[in-house]
């Protein structure tokens, strides 16, 4: 797959986990494709913000609510809650922050979408391992000392530091390099090592109500009771 | 409200009267019946969907594009208004108005006091951007339009821009606000302070009653233009233009004529200046952007407006290269929106050209404007 069908491929999956009519913000939204996408498919309404000055500029020049702007200096100006989905696709790997970029999607977004290429893939790992050199692959294609990638994890890391942040994986869908698709699960044998992009659709763990029995009433929702 | 229309062949503009109607302004001061002097190009469509309201900036005029009959030469806009410019006069009826305390035909300082023959001068009464903005809702109405499609403006036309997303939420679906900012920063006040000392400090000036003496405070108010011009540019672009290259000679002259180009540049620009524009206008005015302020109040406005204002859709943009009004000012702007969750978009233009870049060759800012306002009236009009 080159690098635009996988683009593309990832925003069509992307699409089957968002409902209608929902609002989204779309973080490195180029110039509006996805966007553009969501609002014909799934009358969503969309707000973007993206790096790259020419990109932004294309988008806005179409019509989208697009900010020009850096998403680990400006997330911060949204305020809780205000949009539906929050979708970060194929970039988390080149945020210098990815841990505090990832709860700041889910304190903007009810939801969150991230979606990333999966270092723990069986060709990547063999090209370490036989050459001894950094991988150089179709989803992760730049050299070591030009790369925007500054860091690789695997599913594993990835699942590793949701269940940290108490995210939940509401959805997953995995890739192979042959493109079959797949519902990500860590009872499947191997999956680290033959998932080759991966989409996960995130949300914060809902805990359970503690319930609290006094003489007279039941306490619930995490409710503190002073006697 | 009693609105009579004409045609001031001189100016070759339209002038809106709007008589008895005693307007309030901010200061308090009651102005009974003033005139607006406008210029319309393209064509009001059968819904009246497609009216654009462009403000302009401290010096400018009505005459945003075609010819100026002030000065002889192109609209100020020219470049960005007009049939196939980037807002499209085949498409939209563009509005441009002469600010109140204006000098090009609206009500202002030279303009005569009500029932007299004598100028207003220092007695026009304070006017601020929210008096301007007022005048011109005036004007749209008499016009018979109910809505704009946009507002439109760079500088102190982007102040009104901002002011009528504030003050008429419900009569604009869009403005798109270029190279301005919530409130006029301390180092611009600075400036204008400067400009305004060099003109009231101009003995001709005679506490604003120069005209009764057929005279005109024209030094004070060239080095005032002067002061400003270099506001206007940067540093670089400067450097790019002049550097330390000479005017008319090879060798320095060791005495205080305009040995450097950029002298020279400079009192061209203020020379030119008097011919076109009125110092009592350019101390009202200044005043007025520099009382521009929605530092504290812009969000609340925003989100407990009366008026439904979530509709709106702001374009914001600002220039690299811009030290009058910075990057970090527009951000404000879209900071608070985004923290409302309205719908606006950002743009920072990379350019060496300084403030005065929305008046300039900025081809990306062309692209955006006209795809801006091509897309969402394409929404509308579904």
């Amino acid at each position: 797959m080159n690098k635009i069908n996988s683009i593309r491929k990832d925003w069509s999956l992307i699409e089957t986990l968002i409902a209608q009519d929902r609002k989204i913000l779309d973080i490195g939204c180029g110039d509006g494709g996805l966007m553009e996408q969501l609002e014909n498919n799934r009358n969503a309404i969309t707000h973007g913000i993206e790096l790259n000055r020419d990109l932004a500029a294309n988008a806005i020049a179409k019509g989208f609510n697009v900010v020009h702007g850096n998403a680990e200096l400006d997330l911060s100006q949204y305020s809780n809650n205000s949009f539906d989905y929050v979708i970060l696709s194929q970039t988390l790997q080149a945020m210098m922050k990815p841990k505090d970029i990832l709860s700041e999607l889910l304190r903007i977004g009810s939801k969150a979408i991230v979606s990333f290429p999966n270092f723990g893939h069986w060709k990547i790992r063999l090209q370490l391992l036989i050459s001894g050199k950094m991988p150089v692959t179709e989803s992760l294609p730049y050299t070591w000392y030009d790369t925007p990638n500054i860091h690789f994890f695997t599913i594993k890391d990835f699942l590793n530091l949701c269940n940290e942040m108490n995210i939940v994986v509401e959805k997953s869908i995995g890739l192979t390099s042959k493109g079959k698709q797949f519902e990500i699960s860590e009872s499947i044998t191997g999956v680290n090592f033959f998932t080759h992009e991966a989409i996960f659709l995130l949300s914060y763990k809902n805990f359970e109500p503690i319930k609290i029995k006094s003489s007279k009433k039941v306490f619930a929702k995490n409710s503190v009771i002073a006697n | 409200m009693k609105t009579k229309f004409t045609t001031d062949t001189k100016l070759e503009s339209e002038i809106a009267y709007f008589e008895n109607i005693n307007l309030k302004l901010e200061s308090g001061d009651i102005i009974n019946s003033f005139k607006l002097a406008f210029k319309t190009f393209g064509k009001l469509n059968t819904d009246k969907t497609n009216a654009i309201l462009v403000c302009h900036a401290l010096t400018g005029d009505q005459y945003v594009a075609g010819n100026n009959p002030i000065t002889g030469r192109e609209g100020w806009w020219s470049r960005m208004v007009g049939p196939n410019k980037p807002i499209d006069t085949n498409k939209f009826f563009v509005i441009c108005s002469n600010v109140l305390g204006g000098c090009a035909g609206s009500t202002g300082p030279k303009e005569l006091q009500n029932g007299s023959d004598v100028t207003y001068g220092s007695n026009f009464p304070s006017v601020t951007i929210k008096d301007m903005v007022k005048t011109q809702s005036l004007l749209i109405e008499s016009l018979n339009i109910e809505k704009l499609f946009s507002v439109i403006g760079g500088s102190m036309g982007a102040m009104q821009a901002l002011q009528w997303s504030i003050d008429f939420p419900d009569k604009i679906l869009n403005i798109i606000h270029i190279a301005g900012a919530l409130k006029h920063s301390a180092q611009n006040i600075a400036f204008h302070e400067v400009g305004r000392q060099a003109i009231m400090n101009d003995p001709i000036w005679k506490n604003g009653k120069y005209f009764e003496n057929k005279e005109v405070p024209e030094r004070g108010l060239s080095v005032a233009r002067m002061i400003a011009h270099i506001t206007y540019l940067s540093e670089d672009a400067m450097h790019r233009k002049f550097g330390r290259k000479l005017q008319s000679r090879d060798i320095i002259s060791f005495g205080f004529d305009a040995d450097f180009q950029v002298e020279s540049y400079l009192r061209y620009q203020g020379k030119s200046f008097v011919e076109r524009f009125d110092a009592n206008s350019y101390l009202y005015l200044t005043r007025a952007m520099d009382y521009f302020d929605h530092d504290e109040t812009f969000r609340k406005n925003v989100e407990f407006s009366h008026n439904p204002n979530n509709h709106l859709k702001y374009l914001i943009v600002s220039f690299t290269s811009d030290w009058l009004f910075p990057t970090i000012e527009s951000k404000m702007i879209v900071n608070q929106l985004n923290s409302l969750s309205r719908e606006v978009s950002f743009l920072e233009i990379d350019t060496d050209k300084g403030h005065d870049s929305f008046l300039l060759e900025e081809p990306q800012l062309d692209d955006v404007i006209k795809g801006f306002l091509t897309n969402n009236f394409v929404k509308i009009d579904e």
